[in-house]
């Protein structure tokens, strides 16, 4: 296997690059593991914090202003620690980390740029769940699972493609809306 | 079906799907509907959204798989694949810590107990047999008071009734009306003792449940009218800091407490309400807050229940409006006097809570069962 730089293995992960998935996952899994389980946690709250980290990790290297300007480990810890206080504060924890002497960095922005994202994904899946069926499938079908609509007129048990089409409209203009209802109630 | 064909082609015009003549039709199109021009950003952010939503299910589902599979090639540890031993090396580590804690504690625990032990035991002795007769002369003696309670019970709460609350009282006339919280008034009568322990049957005249104040009248032959009282009733609103004492009945015996003004409203700027920082205990609601002069500035009614020492009195202007409220209701109540002038002002402390103990009473309403 190659070795990559961090920068460029960043950058496959944010353009879905599985192996590039793969290797950073490796790398860092026992790490935060040891943290947790250090930390009142079991292996299921490592497993839940670290790819809670990983997804923070991907939405803020998707973004153009993204520069990782310590070790790619360093940045894990500390979202991971974050993370992690947050649910020990949430259960009315209030302890303080046992750490070794791993080197934390600034993850303000990144946790900020998680939490919006966080409420909007949260928000596309309430408009999603008030479609009611088949939109909410139909949707699934098409945005999720990249299905053509061939496929989803079969699926579905529509004549042809078009009238499937049609729905998929008709059901994406009611989603966006549900969407946008509560989008542009919720600022911004 | 316009809506839809219309969306079909801002889609297509998004996806960079349209011929480039297609592409100024529309562009002219945009340009001349202000409409459409809205639609076209407005689908680009929601596509936006979607795809990044997508794309946030995707890498949800691709890291959960990659766990797994990862486990199965052990390239990570997952402890549910591991052995037994490595578990209990697992339990071990995990509560090392905790097990650790307990130790020392219990450790401490067990020697300062035998140092306690070993302090206290050989003297200790003589005193504790000492006060054991001391109290048992003491429990002797409460026995006999109870039986005397009891008796007094049975002659002044109707038989079949029972007690529903108690509180604190205060006179505002010598002729025997007296005032309280509207919270102790939970039940149909009510029966007032003095600081001496005898009991009068009381009449409810009034419960004002919004000031929380009710107004009684002490019913009994017993009871022997005052000629006048020592204190007085203020109107005015008392300073931030001003101190303030109580007398109460958190139990059977008259208590004393003091504090200071801690706030000029009450709980949620209450206006009608101040706080004072003062122990107040149940049992002394209705209380008369005094000021230093011997005035009654107010009337205990609450306390925060999550905040230390926060009790809350009703101001003492309220029993005016209140009596003012009743005689223009109904002219034919009765007069009520209330005193204007203390006597108090330049007494002790001591010498203030003799001359008024006599005339603050244990309340207890009572309620058929």
């Amino acid at each position: 296997m190659p070795e990559f730089s961090e920068q460029t293995l960043l950058k496959r992960f944010a353009e879905n690059d599985s192996q590039a998935t793969e290797i950073i996952y490796k790398d860092h899994f026992n790490m935060i593991r040891h943290l947790i389980q250090n930390n009142n946690g079991d292996h299921e709250d490592a497993k839940d914090i670290f790819q809670e980290a990983m997804i923070v990790l991907y939405e803020n290297a998707r973004t153009d202003s993204f520069i990782l300007n310590c070790q790619l480990k360093t940045y894990l810890y500390s979202i991971c620690r974050r993370l992690w206080l947050k649910r020990l504060q949430q259960a009315g924890r209030m302890t303080v980390l046992t750490e070794g002497i791993e080197e934390t960095t600034q993850v303000d922005d990144a946790m900020d740029h998680h939490q919006r994202l966080s409420a909007e994904f949260a928000l596309m899946e309430k408009a999603m769940n008030n479609l009611g069926e088949p939109c909410k499938s139909l949707l699934e079908a098409y945005y999720l699972e990249k299905k053509g609509m061939d496929e989803i007129a079969d699926k579905f048990g529509y004549t042809n493609a078009d009238n499937a089409k049609n729905q998929k409209y008709k059901c994406m203009i009611r989603l966006k809306k549900i969407f946008f209802a509560h989008y542009n109630h919720n600022g911004k | 079906m316009e809506d839809i064909k219309l969306q079909e082609t801002i889609e297509k015009f998004l996806d960079g799907k349209m011929s480039p003549d297609e592409i100024a039709w529309f562009e002219d199109l945009r340009n001349a509907t202000p409409e459409i021009d809205q639609m076209v950003v407005e689908h680009k952010l929601f596509s936006e959204k979607i795809n990044d939503y997508a794309n946030h299910i995707d890498l949800k589902q691709r890291l959960h798989t990659l766990h797994t599979s990862l486990t199965e090639k052990g390239e990570i540890e997952d402890i549910h694949l591991s052995s037994r031993k490595a578990k209990v090396i697992y339990l071990w580590n995990r509560y090392k810590r905790v097990t650790a804690i307990a130790a020392s504690i219990a450790c401490i625990t067990a020697l300062f107990i035998y140092g306690l032990v070993s302090f206290f035991a050989p003297v200790a002795n003589m005193n504790d047999l000492q006060q054991l007769s001391k109290k048992i002369d003491q429990v002797q003696l409460n026995q006999q008071m109870q039986g005397a309670r009891i008796r007094e019970f049975d002659s002044k709460i109707p038989k079949g009734y029972t007690i529903t609350a108690g509180g604190t009282a205060f006179l505002i006339d010598a002729k025997g009306y007296l005032i309280t919280n509207a919270h102790v008034m939970k039940g149909s009568g009510a029966v007032v003792v003095d600081n001496k322990g005898n009991e009068f049957k009381a009449k409810i005249l009034a419960v004002d449940v919004e000031k929380d104040l009710a107004l009684l009248k002490i019913n009994d032959d017993d009871f022997k009218k005052f000629n006048s009282l020592p204190y007085s009733i203020s109107k005015s609103n008392i300073d931030l800091g001003t101190e303030i004492f109580t007398l109460g009945y958190p139990k059977d015996e008259i208590v004393y407490n003091m504090g200071y003004l801690s706030a000029r409203n009450g709980f949620n700027g209450d206006t009608t309400n101040f706080q004072i920082s003062l122990n107040a205990n149940p049992g002394n609601s209705g209380g008369p807050v005094f000021n230093n002069k011997g005035e009654i500035v107010g009337i205990i009614s609450t306390r925060q229940a999550q905040a230390e020492g926060v009790v809350f009195a009703v101001k003492a202007k309220n029993i005016f409006e209140m009596l003012k409220g009743l005689k223009e209701n109904d002219s034919s109540f009765p007069n009520i006097k209330m005193p204007v002038n203390t006597t108090l002002k330049n007494e002790t402390r001591v010498n203030q809570i003799k001359k008024v103990e006599d005339y603050v009473f244990l309340v207890k309403s009572y309620n058929s069962n």
